[in-house]
């Protein structure tokens, strides 16, 4: 470990002498990745700033930062309507479900087909591929669910996506780059498939599921495409629709403004709603990302050894 | 060719797991919801007849095609799409590995994860949410018309909508996308940056010299995937973003498809037009492939 550090050390000082060119080059450089910084971070604090405020003064002058103009309010009524508690319950089962669902079937298919010596890789493969690049389309496939009955149920959400072939693909290549010795072994210790999947190989495998898990999760719950299609009961809504309703198509939910009856109130209100409402359905994912940072890299490096 | 036929039988007998157990719940799942909507492909060619169904309605030939090839509206829906995916891509593509280059000239390994921890956090913000946001900013009493001190409304300007989708897409996702070629960048062998910093390169044309190139099958692959998406650019954001204003270049095939198909139950001709759309999308990348193979010494995808 020390000797890794002074190598560093060492590294770092030799490089350290820049020409002068350089350094303008650094500089100008370093201001442009500050620029794509700050532009990231103002309309974020913007958002969250504004939410705290009161709703007059953000109608009149925007934010401030003085603490009189500050209220809760905005706050209070959306923590109190039930639609977007709802609509959370919602999002997280599906997400959590979804995402088992999906990386499990999604696992057990990349292990025969990281397999050189499977038969019917090929046609496995060339079946699988095709359906990243062509499908049957919007209504063909809802005409399906439709017959399948599973419009307005949660399997409408889960099933289709169960399986990604695109995750198979980067779950395959990191099969292949664990020693395949490590087979031969389990299967003279009398292991079958199965079992060499779930004790040997599946333990080893923790960066890409942490980074498919990531992925399936995030995904799942910032959609709304297939929620809108199939669930048109509002119990089942996740919380994306809920915000729709409430950032695109301008209707606050009934709950959050049922004792405003002045006009002018409400669409000062209805606006602050609409801050609170982003801070709030936001948090849990720009919370949860940082915890998964040292898997990103890992777990990106294998998607794109081979792609 | 009979024992090559019987050796791979024996495999199946010996390795019966990996096919039942493994391999089946993906192939359920893929020829259910994938395989069989193909075959829903006939309504395009079809009057669709929910009692009848699909096998049963009456064939129509071409005539949702002609009629949508030939309506007043395609070619604008066709290069609504085009036009925001390709302009995308010419703004878009070329970011992250500006981010990666310049990422990866930060020394101090805690300033850049602090960096990349910022950059990295509105992919993790909703589409609807990012819809949101930029209606309310852009709004004629948002905040950025309190600071022009105007009160335009540019979410109902057609001539806006493209720069809006583009730009709010650049700011959400490249910082993500820079993880790829952040990653790759680590690897490359510091003692190839040392040996150029001796002959005398400066930095920028190290960045030319060594670095891009080692990133190059990443980019390559990168783009190829981007190029196969041009046609099917995001219904989400799309949707979320159209008001009735900006329709004239907001509209693209898949938003047409969904209203058409879904909105107003037209099913033979919505799904004659995602065909459209399909086709359009598998060439495209067939070509890409190919323009890539031939720039890249025969590598593509």
């Amino acid at each position: 470990m020390k000797a890794k550090e002074a190598n560093a050390k060492k590294t770092v000082g030799r490089k350290i002498k820049r020409s002068k060119l350089d350094r303008a080059i650094l500089l100008a450089g370093y201001t442009l990745l500050g620029l794509f910084a700050v532009a990231i971070v103002i309309p974020l604090c913007y958002v969250v700033i504004a939410s705290f405020m009161d709703p007059n003064v953000l109608n009149n002058q925007g934010i401030s930062f003085r603490l009189e103009d500050c209220s809760l309010e905005a706050y209070r009524r959306v923590m109190e309507d039930s639609m977007i508690w709802r609509g959370f319950a919602n999002a997280f089962f599906y997400s959590l479900t979804a995402t088992a669902l999906s990386v499990f079937v999604t696992l057990l298919a990349a292990y025969p087909m990281s397999k050189k010596e499977f038969v019917g890789r090929k046609f496995f493969n060339a079946l699988f591929l095709i359906t990243m690049f062509f499908g049957g389309g919007l209504i063909p496939t809802f005409i399906l669910m439709n017959q399948l009955r599973l419009v307005n149920t949660i399997w409408a959400i889960l099933l289709p996506g169960a399986f990604n072939v695109w995750n198979m693909v980067l779950a395959r290549t990191y099969y292949q780059s664990i020693s395949k010795e490590l087979r031969e072994a389990s299967q003279i210790d009398g292991a079958t498939e199965i079992q060499y999947f779930f004790q040997i190989l599946m333990p080893l495998c923790k960066p890409i599921i942490a980074v498919l898990a990531l992925w399936g999760f995030v995904g799942m719950w910032n959609s709304y495409f297939d929620a809108m299609i199939y669930l048109n009961d509002a119990k089942l809504q996740p919380l994306q629709l809920v915000l729709r309703s409430i950032l695109v198509q301008d209707t606050p939910q009934p709950g959050m403004i049922a004792d405003i009856q002045s006009t002018a109130e409400l669409a000062k209100m209805a606006e602050l709603l609409k801050y609170s409402t982003i801070v709030i359905s936001s948090i849990p994912l720009l919370v949860m990302y940082p915890f998964f940072q040292k898997y990103f890299d890992k777990g990106i490096m294998v998607g794109s050894v081979k792609g | 060719m009979e024992a090559n036929l019987r050796k791979k039988l024996l495999y199946v007998k010996k390795n019966w797991q990996l096919y039942v157990f493994f391999l089946t719940p993906a192939l359920l799942v893929t020829i259910i919801f994938r395989y069989i909507p193909m075959g829903g492909i006939l309504m395009a060619f079809k009057d669709y007849n929910v009692r009848l169904g699909i096998l049963g309605s009456e064939w129509v030939g071409f005539d949702y095609f002609k009629r949508f090839l030939s309506s007043p509206d395609f070619l604008s829906y066709l290069f609504n799409t085009l036009k925001l995916s390709l302009y995308g891509l010419l703004w878009g593509f070329p970011v992250p590995i500006i981010l990666a280059l310049l990422l990866n000239q930060i020394r101090s390994v805690g300033i850049k994860k602090k960096i990349q921890l910022l950059i990295y956090a509105p992919n993790f913000i909703s589409v609807i949410v990012l819809c949101g946001m930029i209606k309310m900013f852009l709004s004629p009493v948002g905040p950025l018309n309190q600071v022009l001190g105007t009160t335009t409304n540019w979410m109902t300007m057609p001539e806006a909508f493209r720069t809006i989708y583009i730009a709010s897409g650049i700011w959400q996702g490249a910082g993500w996308a820079s993880i790829m070629y952040t990653a790759a960048l680590s690897n490359v062998s510091p003692e190839l940056e040392e040996a150029a910093t001796i002959d005398g390169a400066n930095l920028f044309q190290q960045m030319w010299y060594v670095q891009l190139p080692a990133i190059k099958n990443i980019i390559v692959i990168q783009f190829i995937l981007s190029a196969g998406n041009i046609m099917s650019v995001g219904f989400e954001k799309a949707y979320a973003l159209q008001t009735g204003m900006n329709l004239p270049t907001s509209e693209i095939i898949s938003t047409y498809v969904y209203k058409i198909g879904l909105l107003n139950g037209d099913y033979g001709y919505s799904t004659a037009v995602g065909i459209f759309n399909s086709v359009i999308n598998v060439i495209l990348l067939l070509v890409v492939n190919k323009i890539v193979e031939k720039l890249n010494d025969g590598e593509g995808l």
